[in-house]
């Protein structure tokens, strides 16, 4: 399952550190960021609860990136 | 500009003014130099007290080497080898430069977004005889909207009254504009020029083109090309490797001096490994790379070239090989009269005479019969028709006996016909039992069809090949009008894989292939070519699903633009990678020799990113490619 989050974040290499930090959470298949549209992209996996792991790819995210912001809720 | 940015902005001006202001001031020693350490810390927290903080939180969080601390650390050790200006500045300077990224990014994804800006804001509903907005989303399937002149159609529908004329540049890039009428579909994004139209949607919002196009667009730059792999790829190693030079840099040379007995100058060296970190940053690629990809698929989706993805663009750029579909692609998929011959009574008397006979039939042959008699059809003129099938027609127009057909019906019937060494579909007509010529009907070439196999030569591309279901005869002449390099005739649908999968197996490893089909049953060809281009695309949502590359509106000659756009973007793109890496080094390899200080590093840096920038909004402007 893909959903779409709106994200905001300074520069480029912030954006693709969150994207680093989104692929390696527990339940993501794969994440992209899109710098330009300031959009991320993440595909769960089976049976993952969306919820519970955008809370956890948000403190990751939050970690590489302390001025980052996603709008999941 | 944002709040954050007026914030930023501010800052940098209190603290230029504070440097300023301070160089020009002499500064006693006082207090063992306690005042002027004190004086300069200010513009320095001022300017740098975020940096600070985010490179501790970075620190705490386990990421060692990003950018942050890398600036903390050189500045910090600048403050401390008593340099208090330089470490001032080279804050000062790296959040200029943060500044102007974050203000040139922004604009540039205003501007960008603003070309695509097709999205319809409202829907005009009749409630109680007065005009409501609604929001697109609200309407339901079937319900009957008003758009009036100026205003940009919201749903997909079919005109039930009113007749206008659309500008659907926005769309497809095509200026001229088209016009409807009752019973028309309309297509959403399209604006209404002239006349109020009643429209009965025929679709939900999310569903209608305009959403498709916008959700296809914005979605683009998350498929990233190889070019931008590789600056991730290469910005995850660099950062590292810097770090180890620099520390390497502190501590080898002055190791050595102080082993050859020599003074190890140790300031001097770890001055240079801060410089060294400060010049390090690769802002400059990491950002214009994406921005270029951005730019050029904003620039193409303004001329009615929609690309699905960067990785796209990219292999776009790389096409050498260009695989047509003849019909729908080449020709207009629509048949009809080119040529009348021998015929001993006036044209017009014969095509009526054709069309009459034919007027039974809902074959395209016939369709395209009574298209080019262009009169009323009176069926009842019309009597003992008798189809033939694979031979034609014979029936009474106005008690005559009129067969049309091809030269089995003409044998069958015992008339002497004369052959015809036009390409086409040959209808030899007979009237009263004599043979009254021949009637020659094709499928017409686009009229840029020409002109679309020349630029693409142009363009670069090696080979061009044309698939066709079409007899032999005129694939032959077809290939030869146009100048194709190859063609395939004769083909069944399945064929057109194989041919090519053949096609892709035997072109040089490094040169993409191109499939061009009009979107319709050719999906599998599109899938598995290297890039799929599928033509007039607009309101067919089966082509816009299977292709990577979609073209708007139907004109061949876009195919040889969307390449000249992906080979100018992807020019770019190399331009900046080279230029962004090579100034980079060299700055490198001047602050480690000591030739440019602190100063200098950092402009090289603020410098470099602000031309790569600009260079990459450039793929924004292909209108005269």
């Amino acid at each position: 399952m893909k959903k779409t989050y709106k994200i905001d974040v300074d520069c480029a290499n912030c954006a693709s550190k969150m994207e680093q930090a989104a692929k390696n959470t527990q339940g993501v298949k794969d994440a992209t960021v899109n710098f330009m549209t300031l959009k991320m992209i993440v595909d769960f996996d089976e049976g993952a609860e969306p919820k519970a792991v955008m809370d956890q790819v948000y403190k990751n995210c939050k970690k590489v990136e302390d001025e980052c912001e996603i709008f999941y809720k | 500009m944002n709040k954050k940015q007026k914030r930023m902005l501010v800052r940098i001006i209190i603290s230029s003014v504070f440097m300023v202001v301070l160089s020009q001031l002499k500064i006693e020693d006082i207090w063992g130099g306690w005042l002027r350490f004190g004086l300069y810390m200010v513009p320095y927290i001022i300017m740098g007290y975020d940096i600070l903080r985010k490179a501790v939180k970075g620190i705490i969080n386990g990421q060692v080497f990003d950018e942050n601390f890398l600036m903390a650390v050189a500045t910090i050790g600048a403050i401390g080898l008593g340099e208090y200006s330089e470490g001032v500045a080279v804050m000062l300077f790296y959040q200029i430069g943060e500044f102007f990224q974050s203000y040139a990014v922004g604009k540039s994804r205003r501007n960008i977004s603003q070309l695509m800006d097709i999205r319809p804001d409202y829907a005009n509903i009749e409630v109680d005889g007065k005009l409501t907005q609604v929001d697109p989303d609200e309407v339901e399937v079937g319900t009957i909207i008003i758009v009036q002149p100026g205003e940009k159609v919201p749903i997909d529908g079919i005109v039930r009254e009113g007749t206008s004329s659309l500008n659907t540049a926005a769309l497809t890039g095509e200026s001229l504009p088209r016009d409807v009428t009752v019973g028309d579909e309309i297509v959403s994004g399209a604006i209404n020029m002239t006349g109020v139209l009643k429209i009965e949607t025929t679709k939900e919002f999310g569903e209608s083109t305009v959403s498709k196009i916008l959700d296809l667009v914005e979605n683009a730059s998350s498929r990233k090309s190889k070019s931008e792999d590789f600056i991730t790829k290469f910005a995850r190693i660099y950062t590292p490797a810097v770090c180890c030079g620099a520390v390497a840099l502190a501590l080898i040379p002055p190791a050595a001096q102080f082993i050859m007995g020599n003074d190890p100058q140790w300031t001097l060296w770890i001055y240079r490994a801060l410089t060294f970190l400060v010049a390090s940053c690769p802002c400059a690629l990491v950002i214009s790379i994406p921005l270029s990809f951005f730019a050029g698929i904003g620039g193409a989706s303004q001329q009615g070239v929609l690309v699905k993805g960067s990785n796209y663009l990219e292999a776009l750029s790389q096409v050498k090989y260009v695989v047509f579909d003849k019909t729908g692609t080449l020709t207009r998929g629509v048949f009809e009269v080119t040529g009348i011959h021998h015929s001993p009574m006036e044209e017009e008397k014969l095509l009526e005479y054709a069309a009459l006979a034919e007027s039974a039939s809902s074959h395209p042959i016939s369709k395209s019969l009574r298209a080019a008699y262009g009169g009323e059809i009176d069926r009842s003129r019309v009597t003992d028709i008798q189809e033939i099938s694979g031979n034609g027609v014979i029936a009474k127009v106005d008690g005559i006996e009129v067969a049309a057909g091809n030269d089995k019906l003409m044998k069958r019937l015992n008339i002497e016909y004369t052959d015809c060494h036009s390409v086409g579909t040959i209808i030899h007509m007979a009237v009263d039992g004599k043979y009254a010529g021949h009637i020659v009907i094709s499928d017409v070439l686009k009229e840029t069809a020409k002109q679309t196999m020349a630029e693409l030569k142009k363009a670069g591309v090696t080979k061009t090949v044309m698939l066709t279901g079409d007899t032999e005869r005129v694939a032959a002449y077809v290939a030869k009008d146009l100048g194709i390099d190859q063609y395939y005739s004769e083909l069944l649908p399945g064929d057109k894989v194989d041919k090519v999968e053949e096609l892709l197996e035997t072109k040089p490893a490094k040169a993409k292939l191109a499939f061009v089909g009009d979107g319709i049953n050719d999906a599998p060809v599109l899938s598995r070519a290297d890039v799929g281009i599928a033509m007039g695309a607009l309101g067919s949502d089966a082509a816009i699903e299977a292709a990577d590359v979609v073209l708007m509106d139907d004109d061949p000659l876009k195919i040889s633009k969307a390449i000249k756009i992906s080979r100018k973007c992807l020019g770019i793109v190399y331009q900046n990678i080279y230029f962004a890496i090579g100034v980079k080094l060299l700055t490198l390899v001047l602050v480690a020799t000591g030739t440019v200080g602190m100063w200098m590093a950092i402009f090289a840096d603020v410098g470099v990113m602000v031309l790569a920038v600009i260079n990459a909004i450039r793929a924004l402007f292909v209108k005269k490619l």
